[in-house]
């Protein structure tokens, strides 16, 4: 049955980095180009791009910050710019029917109780009636909840009162990319007027750091620009990251007379084993389903990692040799599940301001015409690809 | 509305597929046929030692055939083998399925077995710090990929040959109908003419176990397992914790009928309503409940007479089952006392992430057999809740739509109307 189309606007934008919070903020980084706040010790030897100061109390209530981690806090705060910046927040039928998809890993554990019991287990006798005690007595009820999932969605629900629909996806960037392609596609054929979407993710971890260095993902001890890593630097650098945008129809924005950043044109996801490449070959597939591909500039995901830092980089060069190319987790980090939601986000900023921000590093070609549309990647960097497109208003008079 | 739109003029939803492994065993067969005749799957876990633990039942799965056991390797197998029976059942291609996958699965965490062993392969160091040095020496390929949350779609997508980039979805205990809900969605907007909707748990471990007590989510009722689980009874005093996979191949109409599929039941609405009271608890009014409930109903054109069974939610939670009575009775008024409803978790426990998609399963069952599965050890009714919860003995009844409920912590709220293709 083919569905009406509705076009899909950008109506709201909630950024959390290493780069402070809001629109501005997060312009002014990429004019900039570098990244900031980068912690190079405290993690040793991989550098992390770290939160600065945030006064959560902008945001979430200190009975509310008492049950959270910082990634449901980074959720949460982003969140509620975004519904701030679209005009939302507050409006409890608004909240009350909008619809909520959360791009999320799992939460933080307990540094502390984890190292004292690996230590007492060194030398235990029986180590199951060792986790039995300290487990029931050490775990804290409450970082259960910090540590499910879904509880950044329900946080949201909670603090600003989201409630329409609350869903949940999992799976390392993939999940950004599903996110913002479901709700995008939900908005798209009418089945949502008006969706909060995006993803959180706490770079200042170790037990994160561990997940992702079993499989020597990790950049370490020097950090240089995404392109420019190779061998012992190849890699990712874990950013603090919370990128939550609302997508809006441009009827129900309209209606309550809502401007909008951009229009999200395009959201294509594909997965699959990466084996003699079928990476590069699924962002093809991707590529060519796409009605419309003429672009004035790409904004990349691209993780550092190898090898789909350097797959994507030569698909890009053969495919769209011309283009300006910024890979923004050069200045941000990389965020994983909230690395496509940062992406769409930082594109909407880019065709909004109507141009592409300088290069970020001596790989990437100066830009040579406004941007008006401009292609969005998020190469995972294991598994998953996604092709975004964000583009400029039509109508100008829904423009901000 | 045609023969192929339902009453909103969206593509109506078959179900060609049906697969499940619980406590009570493997496929449709064994388990319905257990179900219907009040077996209980609950146990003693004697996986792991529950020495000073204040629960020692569960509905574990253990006879899944495991080279290493792990929470993610177990929600895998499980998965693996109620998707298998749903695409054959439907006749679906089994290794290039024409349509996405919706996957609710378990949040996957490293294990302590995991940490003691990196911990004992590095020499330097304490804690995580010990943990990255060992990371950074070795290969560790094969556990690195096992913990990514993405690990067991993934698996699943390669083997299925399903479409596009698979969904991992948690909607906590409301996963399983999340991802038949996405299912339907995708199909309704056109994005897909079919999808295999999934939903596993086997993440009983020592830590899971624990966190759930912490909570005070669990019964301590650990005499005797078959009886611990006691929905709508007077003295519930938690649920009990499962395992298993439920897996449904959903079909638009159209499609199943021009290849000439066995439609065996029609997923006729779906409804959600996100709460913001408290993370764990419902709001008192059970006014999200309610909306879910009605919302469904409303997706579905089905009037409250026309429901003729509930699979309910029914954990054996004092507050979730007063709950979902309260709210039941705010939509069906006084109809809710000749409603029969049941709980499957009297009988396979609380399957988590599985449960919205195990009870799917069960409700199409019901739909197909006209018959309803009982609540067991319902011996101490509580006078709060008059319901007729089918006890003990599985009873025969016309069943057109059934009304199947799933509620989750974070505030999820999400109900499914399964009908009869005929009916």
């Amino acid at each position: 049955m083919a569905t009406e189309n509705h076009p899909v606007l950008i109506t709201g934008i909630g950024l959390l980095s290493s780069h402070g919070e809001g629109p501005q903020a997060h312009l002014d980084a990429m004019a900039g180009g570098k990244p900031v706040n980068v912690d190079t010790e405290r993690f040793a030897p991989y550098p992390v791009h770290a939160l600065g100061e945030v006064d959560w109390s902008q945001q979430i209530s200190r009975r509310d910050m008492r049950q959270m981690e910082p990634w449901q806090r980074i959720g949460t705060y982003a969140a509620g710019l975004a519904l701030d910046d679209a005009g939302a927040k507050g409006d409890e039928d608004l909240c009350g029917r909008m619809d909520m998809i959360v791009a999320a890993g799992g939460g933080e554990r307990d540094v502390e109780v984890d190292s004292s019991v690996m230590a007492d287990a060194r030398t235990a006798n029986d180590r199951e009636a060792l986790l039995n005690e300290r487990l029931s007595n050490d775990l804290r009820p409450t970082l259960f909840l910090a540590q499910l999932s879904n509880l950044l969605a329900g946080n949201i629900s909670i603090v600003h009162k989201v409630t329409g629909s609350s869903r949940t996806f999992m799976g390392e960037e993939g999940a950004g990319i599903s996110s913002i392609r479901t709700a995008f596609a939900r908005v798209q054929s009418g089945q949502s007027d008006i969706v909060l979407v995006g993803g959180a993710f706490n770079g200042e971890r170790e037990d994160m750091l561990l997940l992702f260095e079993l499989g020597h993902y990790l950049t370490k001890d020097e950090l240089l620009p995404v392109w420019s890593r190779e061998g012992h630097t190849s890699g990712f650098a874990q950013g603090s990251i919370g990128a939550f945008v609302v997508l809006e129809s441009a009827e129900h924005a309209n209606k309550r007379g809502a401007k909008a950043y951009a229009q999200l044109d395009q959201v294509i996801g594909e997965h699959g084993r990466r084996k003699a490449g079928a990476g590069r070959a699924r962002l093809n597939d991707a590529w060519n389903r796409m009605p419309n591909k003429d672009f004035d500039g790409v904004m990349s995901g691209a993780t550092g990692a190898s090898p789909c830092t350097a797959t994507e980089a030569s698909w890009l060069h053969d495919g769209l040799p011309d283009l300006p190319v910024r890979a923004f987790g050069s200045v941000f980090g990389h965020g994983v599940e909230a690395q496509f939601p940062l992406g769409i986000a930082l594109a909407a900023l880019s065709v909004h301001k109507g141009e592409m921000p300088p290069p970020f590093e001596a790989a990437e070609r100066s830009a040579a015409k406004p941007a008006t549309a401009i292609l969005v990647t998020g190469m995972g960097h294991h598994r998953s690809e996604g092709l975004g497109v964000v583009t400029k208003l039509d109508d100008q008079g829904a423009s901000r | 509305m045609s023969d192929y739109t339902d009453h909103l003029g969206r593509p109506i939803i078959a179900v060609t597929g049906l697969g499940v492994v619980s406590s009570l065993g493997k496929g449709k067969d064994e388990n319905w046929e257990k179900l219907t005749a009040g077996t209980s799957g609950i146990h003693r876990i004697d996986r792991f030692s529950t020495d000073g633990l204040r629960t020692s039942v569960a509905g574990t799965v253990d006879f899944m055939e495991l080279e290493n056991h792990s929470a993610p390797a177990l929600s895998l197998a499980l998965a693996r083998s109620a998707a298998r029976e749903a695409v054959d059942q439907a006749a679906m291609d089994g290794e290039t399925f024409p349509g996405p996958l919706f996957l609710a699965a378990p949040p996957v965490e490293m294990e302590w077995q995991h940490r003691f062993a990196l911990d004992a392969e590095a020499d330097e160091g304490e804690g995580y710090g010990r943990l990255l040095a060992a990371a950074r020496k070795g290969d560790h390929t094969d556990l690195y990929e096992m913990l990514q949350f993405n690990w067991i779609a993934d698996t699943l997508e390669e083997e299925f040959g399903t479409s596009g980039l698979p969904v991992s979805l948690s909607t906590a205990c409301a996963s399983g109908t999340t991802a038949v809900q996405m299912g339907v969605e995708a199909i309704r907007r056109g994005d897909a003419t079919s999808a295999l909707c999934v939903g596993t748990d086997g993440s009983v471990t020592t830590e899971s176990l624990i966190r759930f007590s912490l909570l005070s989510a669990l019964t301590t009722q650990n005499e005797d397992p078959t009886k611990a689980a006691k929905p709508f009874s007077k003295d519930r005093d938690g649920f009990v914790m499962a395992e298993g996979a439920g897996a449904l191949v959903l079909e638009s109409l159209e499609s199943a009928t021009a290849r000439g599929a066995n439609v065996l039941a029609i997923v006729r609405g779906c409804g959600e309503k996100a709460d913001y009271f408290h993370r764990t608890r419902s709001s008192p009014d059970g006014s999200p409940v309610i909306a879910a409930v009605n919302r469904a109903l409303e997706d579905a054109g089905v009037a409250v007479d026309e429901i003729d069974y509930i699979n309910a939610h029914g954990t054996s939670t004092p507050e979730n089952d007063r709950m979902e009575y309260n709210s039941l009775k705010a939509v069906f008024g006084d109809a809710i006392h000749s409603t029969p409803i049941s709980s499957n978790k009297s009988m396979i426990g609380h399957t988590l992430t599985a449960a919205g998609a195990i009870e799917a399963v069960f409700s199409v069952l019901t739909l197909q057999n006209d018959l309803l599965p009982p609540t067991i050890n319902y011996n101490n009714p509580d006078p709060d809740i008059p319901l007729d919860v089918v006890p003990e003995k599985a009873r025969e009844a016309k069943v057109r739509n059934v009304l199947s409920n799933s509620f989750g912590f974070g505030g999820q709220n999400a109900c499914l109307v399964l009908s009869d293709p005929n009916g």
